[in-house]
């Protein structure tokens, strides 16, 4: 959210350097056009704008309607473009849609927030395979040019795509980083307690 | 366009009356009525089963329907405006009458229009949508780029015998000091539906009205839509009353109220009278600017233990996470508020046929500049 530019935080010491430029001071806005986009825990409802009409508005590759029809099918939300954003949507409904937006805005930095919460296994299926997609997991090394960083509680996510790098983040602290696979076992298996005493000792 | 509206019409007038919902091709519309002052035209009339003639015409032709209808919804000496339209030394207005059983395939519109200065345009309509009929009625009222005061007084009585339906839309543009005081009164009878779109966004000095609305039928039902954006130092005080005598009648009144600075009364007022009614009433406001005002005034009466009444009422400003919502998407701060106020006068809750609701979204989408 602070890298996003949320007004509710406040950026106390440091600067925000994005490819090059300082985005510290730069409105939200400004930050997703420079390819910045984000997938929202809790996305609001807003009436009376529908689905398919931002998509029309964000879509990078202006006024390619397949684009729109690709990805609306690829995340199983034909049926909601024509209701209003967020309106009633599921938890998991919730998160297709985000995703699904973030395609068609094609970032080049992809925030995306906790995309597992209130999300049933199927979903989940559906939401990893697009989220690789997205972060051009399937493509060569070198040809990738989309990162992300993916905030997850529950770690289910790396079931469908694999991280590059995990960080631990407790209490607002970076504590530890390393392979994302180990480390999620590894709390599986003892929990977030002996990252953090492991963080103490050192 | 028929020559006689041509006419009437100069260029300068003609976007007014686009931005109403006025189709000067007249290519879409069944008849039309246009009200110039006190001017009347009628041209176009496509379809038998629509009856469109100017009301001091209907008086004369039909000599009955002047004890039958007139004044007979709305009482004469309700208040001032309705004295002096009764008094009026000229009867201006339409009477339009739907025969039985006809089904109107395009709608009827009427425009009544404002062209001099200071002038005070009194007008009295009915409406008679006789048994099993249907039709979209489109009113676009507006007052010329030349004119700064005015005044419209504009009593309608609409009458819906078993089985009509009857979509009623009034689009309203007018200039920043006119007042306008519509009187209307509808009667529903058994299984007849009345729908009533008041959309209103742009400027006047006061614009007062309060349809009063008796389901008198059987599953008679009466909706009430409006959206209405006020802007600066404009003043509106709009609502429904809707009576549900009949049993298993039902009522809907929704209204979506923006102040950009202006002052908005919201009213709503059903009265549930008799068993296995059901009525809703829906009033959601949104303040732009420090200096508006909104007062969302919901009522319900219940007179029958067995009533299904109920009401929601809103207030207040834009929400900041729907903005930073879209901002987030790459839309600039500005545009972003727009499309959640656009959004907010959502065409969509008003029920019209697709391609009705397509032109009044077009017209929003005009005047959506003033916001």
């Amino acid at each position: 959210m602070a890298l996003m530019g949320f007004p509710k935080y406040t950026i106390k010491e440091g600067t925000i350097i994005f490819r090059g430029t300082d985005i510290t001071h730069l409105p939200i806005s400004e930050r997703a056009k420079m390819g910045i986009g984000m997938s929202f825990q809790r996305p609001p409802s807003i009436k009376g704008i529908k689905l398919h009409g931002l998509s029309e508005l964000i879509n990078w590759d202006t006024g390619n309607g397949k684009n729109i029809e690709y990805y609306a099918h690829l995340l199983k939300l034909e049926s909601f473009m024509d209701r209003d954003i967020n309106l009633g949507f599921s938890g998991g409904e919730m998160k297709r849609a985000e995703i699904f937006q973030l395609l068609l805005q094609h970032p080049l930095l992809s925030l995306i927030d906790e995309p597992e919460s209130g999300v049933d296994i199927e979903n989940l299926g559906v939401l990893g395979r697009a989220i690789k997609k997205l972060l051009h997991k399937s493509d060569r090394y070198h040809q990738r040019k989309n990162a992300g960083i993916i905030i997850t509680h529950t770690g289910f996510i790396l079931n469908y795509l694999n991280a590059d790098k995990g960080y631990m983040l407790i209490n607002g602290k970076l504590t530890c980083s390393g392979n994302a696979r180990e480390m999620f076992e590894s709390i599986q298996k003892r929990g977030y307690r002996e990252c953090q005493d492991c963080f103490k000792n050192r | 366009m028929s020559g006689l509206l041509q006419e009437q019409i100069d260029e300068r007038d003609r976007e007014k009356l686009q931005n109403v919902g006025f189709d000067l091709e007249e290519k879409e519309r069944s008849a039309t009525f246009t009200l110039m002052n006190h001017d009347e035209v009628v041209t176009t009339k496509k379809e038998p089963g629509v009856e469109l003639i100017s009301i001091a015409r209907a008086v004369e032709k039909y000599p009955e329907i002047e004890a039958k209808y007139l004044w007979k919804l709305v009482e004469k000496g309700k208040d001032d405006y309705t004295r002096s339209a009764a008094g009026a030394e000229k009867l201006a207005g339409y009477f339009i009458r739907v025969k039985k059983g006809h089904k109107a395939v395009l709608p009827l519109q009427a425009c009544f229009f404002i062209k001099a200065e200071r002038f005070k345009q009194m007008v009295h309509n009915v409406i008679v949508m006789e048994e099993g009929s249907s039709i979209n009625i489109i009113n676009g009222c507006a007052s010329a780029d030349y004119v700064n005061a005015g005044m419209h007084i504009g009593v309608t009585e609409i009458y819906l015998e078993k089985d009509s339906y009857l979509s009623y839309t009034m689009i309203h543009d007018w200039s920043e000091e006119v007042e306008v005081r519509p009187r209307t009164g509808i009667r529903v009878e058994d299984d007849a539906t009345f729908v009533s779109n008041y959309i209103s966004i742009k400027r006047s000095k006061i614009t007062q009205t309060n349809p009063h609305c008796r389901l008198v039928g059987e599953n008679a039902v009466g909706i009430f839509n409006s959206l209405i954006y006020a802007p600066e130092s404009s003043i509106y005080d709009v609502g429904s009353t809707v009576w549900l005598d009949g049993r298993n009648s039902r009522a809907e009144v929704v209204s979506r109220a923006i102040s950009g600075g202006g002052e908005i009364i919201a009213r709503g007022e059903l009265v549930g009278n008799r068993k296995e009614v059901k009525a809703h009433l829906e009033c959601s406001g949104m303040l732009l600017s420090e200096k508006g005002y909104i007062q969302a005034i919901p009522i319900l009466h219940a007179r029958h233990p067995d009533v299904d009444m109920t009401h929601e009422a809103s207030v207040g400003k834009i929400a900041e996470e729907e903005v930073y919502y879209l901002m987030a998407r790459g839309i600039p701060e500005e545009k972003a508020i727009s499309l959640i106020v656009r959004g907010f006068l959502d065409t969509k809750i008003l029920g019209l046929p697709a391609f009705l609701e397509k032109e009044v979204e077009k017209t929003i989408n005009m005047l959506e500049n003033a916001f």
